[in-house]
């Protein structure tokens, strides 16, 4: 479609502050979002990509005020739609680096049907999801990851629903990059936000978010750097699953099945722990990891997935040059003309 | 560009017609024809849809108008011989102008006891009734709830019957063929259609052709159907049963090039003719649902144009990819039906708010919820026009015929792209799967379409307006215009959130006052009749053509009455409210409870008259022309 992008802008004399709108953040102070615009303003430049060909979509919630403070194209649409939005986006303008910033709200609840279908056809999108496990815009309502027993505004005698993991249900749809990292550990995020990046296809990264006003320490055990080791884990390609303090603790495979061992107990050794493999056939084993969840596993951070699939506007695209190789560029009369015709003198 | 009613075409020399009779047959009278309604029903299996279209293929090569009107059920496959699974296909053509596919048919085309008893009460009395007897059975007779046989205990007295046994005269003419019985019983409807095409003289040489291509990967099926419809049409000419053979009279044809085109057709091929006028290329985000599926499907196959085809998730995702294009710089349509129209609401409130062009077609239905699917109706009226949240105008405008979907289309893109608005395009099921004869306008001919995209930075402001309060087009992508809009209110100037509390008034004065702008633009209403008098009848969409000939009867008896016809529900044209002041009563026939009716008073302070039918069905120019004689 739209292709005749005009390049102007130098893109290597661009900075983390070019990319930043200038408008008043208006997050609460201290809240987790404030890291994730910080490491992805600084990611911008650095991906080489001309500021106009940046677009950021997202829907409703706290997290969906993030395309206002990004110095790009920026739609602010309606409560969950943001994938489907930005579906069109990038299928009009392939060009486009088109990211979507959404909430376990705006991504599961309302919009979920969008999420998974985005995910399913592997349309390319950056779509990060910042998950608090609470409705923070309408002031501290349970959501789609809040975990059971949660007390809450509209659970007040406890949650009853039992919570979705983003990964897992990404994973489910066909996810080929599926990724996690956390708000306080800025390093890997902007590792884990660059390879998302630079995915062809669909990217989803889920970033655990602390909500300061109404859900605040949600995630501490998993921040803290007293417990932290203990209640992770960092995968990486290519490398066995362990974590712990001493690093002697790792994911072993019984059957189909995921079990904790301690390296060094029971006659476990190094040998029998599972080697991450973000490439694999099948995402069975993703899918296992990322349904992990305290206290009785770590919480994997890290890419759980990363797979090579042709993209849908790359498939699009293909559809229509093969169609208009077989049938040459469409003609509007002979279009007009097409069907069963006769001609009155 | 006109939309071609008169029918006008010429006629062919009757030995022409015949030309599969011999010397040595029966020779028959020949009885003129102005026009005829033939309606063929059957069970939703029986092929009545194909022998409807096929009839009306053939009466069009002959170069006679015609309108139709395919009437089926929600059921794919209702169990057969049900009183709800009947499918019919009613088409009238004739010699002079053709408006409707007709009140009552004149020619039942039966395949089985189940669809005689649904048609019958339709039926002219005295017309004529072709059925096949040998569905006749006990069981089928229990299945449509007759006690006795219609066709032996002479309760079909009023009218000319012609019980023939189709299925063992088709069976018979196929017992060479190598077929099991299953296939031999789906030639039946092609045996029908040789039959009416003998008996309204019309040569079979084209349809054969053309079953040999419907049919080229199954030769012996395609041999099947060519010796069933040849058996149908020899069946005809030789039984002495009847009496007459039909010929359409003759008339003055309009020259040019035409083809049979269904509304939902003429709407995909506007659509492609906005993206192919203005050089933009066409998005089109849509979820499947009857009666609309088939805009999206002709536009999947398009791919060779400058079309785009996304198929998503569900109504919502349809109207939001298409928006999201829309902001790309594309043309964006999302089709759908009520329900669906109901759903995408909260995302035209966005499209409203953001103000980008696209299209939002509803094929209208019979509804409230799922309502009755397969069933017309313009029911959808009041919903496009107020049916959001907020102050929240989008310029509605209605196709009121098959072809005329083609320019509403392209119109609906005009206004869209001048404006910076999304448009509501209203058709009807009875519109998008009917079919009439379209000349076929020359390319050269359709008026342009001027897009500009706003791409030179200097003193941008999201949100400026040029003289029709529209704001500019920027695609994303375009360097040095970076900016963030969304459903939020925003400054009138910037587009940056603002809650403010003049500056939410100025926005919503002035996004009304950009849609009734549109009004500048259209062309004087044309009334038919005279200039003020005693009645206006006012209608909108799909009951054009009944109107119309209604109107015309009343007309030639004398009556003082006028009438005039809405494209435009939203903002209305500015002389209408003159014109209405003109006549003493004002009569608005519509298929629905009164939606018209409503914004007509609320406009104009004027009461008017209602003339509602509900029933999933067309008004006919009878109920209107007798209103119109109740009322002067």
């Amino acid at each position: 479609m739209m292709t005749d992008m005009t390049v102007a802008t130098p893109i290597q004399a661009l900075t983390k502050k070019d990319f930043e709108s200038g408008l008043d953040v208006r997050w609460c102070p201290g809240c987790g979002d404030y890291a994730v615009l910080s490491q992805i303003t600084k990611l911008m430049p650095k991906l080489g990509i001309p500021r106009e060909n940046y677009a950021f979509v997202s829907g409703i919630g706290c997290s969906s005020r993030f395309p206002y403070y990004v110095n790009t194209y920026g739609l602010h649409s309606i409560h969950g739609r943001a994938p489907a939005i930005a579906s069109g986006v990038k299928l009009a303008n392939p060009d486009m680096s088109v990211w979507v910033v959404t909430g376990d709200g705006d991504a599961l609840a309302i919009g979920g049907n969008h999420f998974i279908h985005a995910v399913r056809r592997n349309i390319g999108l950056k779509i990060i999801l910042l998950n608090n496990r609470i409705y923070g815009l309408t002031k501290g309502q349970y959501s789609p990851t809040s975990e059971m027993g949660k007390k809450t505004k509209t659970t007040p005698l406890g949650n009853i629903d039992q919570p979705f993991s983003p990964v897992a249900l990404a994973l489910g749809a066909g996810a080929t990059f599926a990724a996690r990292c956390i708000d306080s550990d800025q390093a890997m995020m902007a590792a884990i936000l660059e390879r998302a990046a630079k995915h062809e296809g669909t990217a989803f990264v889920e970033i655990l978010q602390n909500c300061v006003v109404f859900n605040d320490g949600a995630f501490d055990m998993l921040s803290d750097k007293a417990t932290r080791d203990d209640t992770r884990m960092v995968m990486e390609h290519g490398k066995p699953l362990i974590f712990g303090k001493d690093r002697n603790k790792g994911i072993r495979l019984r059957g189909m099945d995921m079990e904790v061992v301690t390296i060094g107990e029971n006659g476990v050794t190094a040998a029998d722990i599972l080697v991450h493999d973000e490439n694999a056939a099948h995402s069975g084993l993703a899918f296992s990891l990322g349904q992990f969840e305290s206290p009785n596993f770590p919480v994997p951070f890290g890419v759980f997935r990363d797979v090579d699939k042709p993209s849908y506007e790359a498939l699009s695209k293909q559809l229509a040059e093969s169609a208009r190789a077989a049938k040459g560029r469409g003609d509007l009369q002979r279009l007009l003309n097409s069907g069963d015709t006769w001609t009155i003198k | 560009m006109e939309r071609v009613l008169g029918n006008n075409y010429g006629n062919q020399p009757i030995a022409k017609a015949k030309n599969m009779s011999n010397e040595s047959v029966t020779a028959r009278s020949i009885e003129e024809l102005d026009s005829v309604v033939i309606r063929f029903v059957g069970d939703s299996g029986d092929g009545m849809q194909l022998t409807g279209t096929e009839f009306s293929k053939a009466v069009a090569k002959a170069g006679h108008g015609f309108v139709t009107h395919p009437d089926y059920p929600s059921e794919i496959r209702a169990p057969t011989g049900t009183l709800y699974g009947v499918s019919g296909y009613q088409i009238q053509y004739s010699s002079s102008q053709v408006f409707t596919s007709g009140d009552a048919p004149d020619v039942l085309v039966v395949m089985n006891p189940a669809a005689l008893k649904t048609n019958l009460p339709d039926v002219k009395h005295g017309g004529i009734l072709i059925v096949n007897s040998s569905a006749f059975t006990p069981g089928n007779l229990e299945k449509a709830k007759y006690e006795s046989n219609p066709l032996t205990d002479g309760s079909l007295q009023g009218y000319r019957l012609y019980a023939i046994d189709i299925s063992t005269l088709t069976a018979n003419a196929l017992a060479d063929s190598g077929l099991g019985k299953k296939e031999v019983g789906m030639c039946k409807n092609y045996f029908s259609l040789g039959l009416m095409m003998c008996l309204y003289s019309r040569p079979v040489d084209k349809e054969i052709t053309d079953i040999e291509k419907k049919f080229a990967k199954k030769p012996k099926i395609a041999a099947a159907n060519t010796t069933a419809l040849r058996a149908g049409y020899a069946y005809a000419e030789a039984t002495e049963m009847f009496a007459v053979s039909y010929q359409m009279r003759e008339s003055t044809p309009k020259p040019g090039k035409y083809r049979s085109i269904t509304g939902n057709t003429a709407s995909a091929l506007g659509f492609v003719a906005a993206s192919e006028i203005s050089g933009v290329p066409l998005f089109i985000g849509s979820y499947p649902i009857t009666p609309a599926t088939e805009i999206l499907q002709e536009l999947s196959g398009f791919k060779h144009y400058n079309v785009t085809s996304f198929q998503a998730e569900d109504e919502i995702a349809g109207i939001c990819s298409t928006i999201g294009a829309a902001y790309s710089g594309a043309l964006g349509v999302t089709t759908t039906s009520g329900p669906g129209l109901a759903l995408k609401t909260e995302a035209m409130g966005l499209a409203a708010i953001l103000e980008i062009p696209m299209v939002i077609v509803d094929v209208q239905r019979a509804g409230p919820c799922t309502g009755i699917p397969t069933k017309t109706e313009q029911s959808d009226l009041l919903q496009a026009v107020y049916g959001r949240n907020g102050e929240c105008p989008i310029p509605v405008i209605a196709a009121n015929s098959p072809s005329d979907c083609f320019d509403a289309a392209l119109e609906a893109f005009r206004i869209a792209v001048k404006y910076m608005t999304p448009v509501i395009l209203l058709t009807e099921g009875g519109i998008g799967q009917a079919a009439e004869p379209w000349l076929i306008p020359d390319v050269a001919s359709l008026p342009k379409m001027e897009v500009k995209y706003l791409t030179d930075p200097k003193g941008f402001q999201a949100y400026a307006r040029d003289e029709n309060l529209a704001r500019a087009w920027v695609r994303p992508g375009t360097p040095g215009m970076e900016h963030r809009i969304g459903g939020l209110e925003k400054d009138a100037l910037t587009g940056n959130i603002s809650s403010e509390p003049l500056n939410h008034q100025i926005m919503c004065e002035t996004r009304a006052a950009k849609v009734a702008g549109i009004a500048k633009d259209f062309p004087p209403l044309k009334v038919e009749g005279p200039a003020k008098g005693e009645l206006l009848v006012i209608g909108w969409g799909s009951t054009y053509g009944a109107i119309a000939q209604a109107w015309q009867k009343a007309n030639a008896a004398g009556k003082s009455v006028a009438f005039v016809h809405l494209r435009h529900l939203n903002p209305m044209p500015s002389d209408l409210g003159d014109i209405i002041s003109r006549y003493k009563k004002v009569l608005v026939p519509e298929t629905n409870l009164g939606q018209l009716s409503r914004l007509l008073r609320e406009r104009y302070l004027r009461d008017v008259i209602q003339l509602n039918k509900i029933q999933g069905k067309p008004l006919k120019v009878a109920e209107i022309y007798d209103r119109i004689l109740e009322l002067c």
